[in-house]
């Protein structure tokens, strides 16, 4: 048990590192905010749409953006540097390397996304729950740090480019299966069928319930369904990383 | 016990062996050279012992610790040099330490002793706030000595410490790895310089091509390839080199510059024959020395047999 907080306390020092070289840039502060701003109002503008109709959606988009910016080229960039073969002669687990990088795409996404919920509040709309919102928000942002790790895992590059790449392949058409634009019950059946497979459309769906009371999935399912993506991707990014890391250092 | 101890470890990388089932120990508090050409398999070995890719066979053992088996209690034992600079070039040479340090669970309050007193010792305390970036080649590898020092290891691994640093660093890197290793730290040292192998290592291993050509002190080593060393002989006048090689029978005679070199293992008896050759040819003998086989000798000789 000892060994394992070990392993945690080094976990934590790795995403400190993570968050003073990559996260407190300005650019990336500010793409974490202009970006679902710009999102929103490509969605709103034109469209005869009250605030809180947005809200959902513009709060999945922001969460997503946010937590998955930065952690898909992190391995690439240290694979490069060589700093990531640094931290593997240390004592940490490759495992422990791995949370460090969601900790802290998760630190990062959680401060972004409390940004659009506190702008939300100040305009007096309330959510339902806003205790279930918060431990949604804080879920949703630990799934999407683990899947934008899982997105570092392939290909074993050295070139952040061919990853964020990638990255972008995957995280664009996910925003719109998601029900972030279209509520899901608004969709056909094979819609709802593909949409069922991203864990946005679940983060936007209770945001949905939170907010208007309009849900398709009952919270619970949300939850659960949330946690189960983001004990996948973890799982999935640790075996990937650890089967191409040869590969990835020579 | 061995402070490193491998057997038959083997590595392959699709069709290319790269270490090809090698074995061999290095005692608790020696400095341990290992020496090879591009591509022999040196930096697969230091990487395999350092934990950071698994061999196809064999064992390896640091500090005790099965490094396969119980990677993180070998590692945590070890500090590493690179062969590549890989310090965090945003971050300051402080918070490289600090950073170092926290991963190998370093007391916060012993790191700040430990940093401090290491930054001092490698004259960077003055700049342990400036992002390593700033730094120049020396000073970013004076700075790794310092992170791999920073946990206090027990066995350190430097892949080529010294390489392409002014001689003032070199220097002082070479004299800070002898203080270490007289305060009972062992050494595994990588290197390409002959001259440094020979100054600081106890014991020597050569590998070429994968497998291990050669272990033992460099005194030894060069024992053992006699029919390399040479004499060294200056007459007043040029001289018919091939002529003296055929009346000697001996392996080879080269001209050097100005002088002749006389490969042989019989050095007693190709002086007597240079002394009665000048006086017979009415020559003086300006300089005559009987020359050791250098290590680079005994070295390429080992790695050019394949």
């Amino acid at each position: 048990m000892s060994r394992l907080t070990e392993q945690f306390k080094r976990s934590l020092a790795i995403a400190e590192k993570n968050i003073k070289i990559y996260y407190s840039k300005g650019p990336v502060i500010i793409f974490g905010l202009v970006f679902p701003l710009f999102l929103a109002l490509a969605y709103v503008i034109g469209r005869n749409i009250p605030l809180k109709e947005v809200l959902p959606g513009l709060i999945g988009m922001t969460t997503f953006f946010t937590a998955t910016s930065v952690g898909p080229s992190i391995v690439p960039w240290e694979t490069r540097s060589k700093t990531l073969e640094r931290l593997l002669c240390c004592p940490v687990a490759l495992w422990a390397i791995i949370v460090g990088d969601m900790t802290s795409s998760f630190i990062f996404g959680l401060i972004i996304s409390v940004i659009p919920l506190a702008l939300t509040l100040a305009l007096g709309i309330q959510p339902l729950n806003f205790i279930a919102l918060l431990f949604g928000l804080i879920i949703a942002n630990l799934c999407f740090a683990a899947l934008s790790v899982l997105l570092s895992a392939y290909p074993p590059t050295d070139v952040p480019a061919t990853t964020m790449m990638l990255s972008s392949l995957v995280k664009f058409p996910l925003v719109f299966i998601s029900g972030v634009f279209i509520p899901v019950e608004q969709l056909p059946h094979w819609g709802i069928a593909i949409a069922s497979i991203s864990p946005l459309t679940y983060f936007t769906d209770m945001a949905r319930q939170l907010f208007l009371n309009r849900g398709f999935y009952p919270l619970t399912l949300s939850f659960l369904a949330i946690i189960f993506f983001t004990i996948t991707f973890t799982f999935a990014a640790v075996k990937i990383h650890e089967r191409n890391l040869t590969k990835r250092l020579s | 016990m061995d402070a490193i101890a491998v057997q038959e470890l083997t590595k392959h990388y699709g069709d290319v062996t790269a270490v090809d089932h090698i074995s061999f120990k290095v005692e608790e508090g020696e400095i341990f050279g290992f020496l090879g050409p591009n591509g022999a398999g040196k930096t697969t070995t230091i990487r395999i012992l350092t934990g950071l890719i698994k061999p196809d066979g064999g064992k390896a053992f640091v500090a005790g610790y099965d490094v396969l088996k119980n990677p993180i209690e070998a590692k945590q034992r070890v500090g590493v040099v690179p062969e590549v600079s890989n310090a965090y070039v945003d971050l300051t040479a402080w918070g490289n330490l600090a950073l170092i340090g926290k991963l190998y669970g370093v007391p916060s309050q012993k790191l700040r002793e430990n940093a401090t007193r290491l930054l001092k010792e490698f004259g960077l305390y003055e700049v342990k706030d400036k992002p390593v970036r700033a730094f120049s080649k020396g000073m970013k590898q004076r700075l790794l000595l310092c992170m791999a020092l920073v946990n206090d290891p027990e066995v350190l691994f430097l892949d080529e410490p010294t390489s392409g640093l002014d001689v003032e660093s070199a220097r002082l890197l070479r004299e800070k790895i002898i203080q270490y290793n007289g305060e009972g730290k062992t050494v595994f040292l990588s290197t390409h310089n002959m001259e440094e192998a020979n100054q600081l290592c106890h014991r020597i291993a050569i590998i070429n091509h994968g497998r291990i050509a050669a272990i033992d002190a460099p005194e030894n080593l060069r024992a053992q390839s006699m029919e390399l060393q040479y004499i060294e002989v200056a007459f007043n006048k040029t001289v018919n080199v091939q002529e003296i090689s055929e009346k000697l029978s001996i392996t080879k005679a080269a001209p050097a510059g100005n002088k002749v070199r006389i490969y042989t293992s019989n050095p007693s008896a190709v002086i007597e024959f240079l002394v009665e050759y000048a006086k017979k040819n009415n020559l003086r003998i300006l300089s005559l020395n009987t020359m050791m086989p250098s290590l680079e000798d005994v070295f390429l000789k080992l790695t050019r047999r394949r």
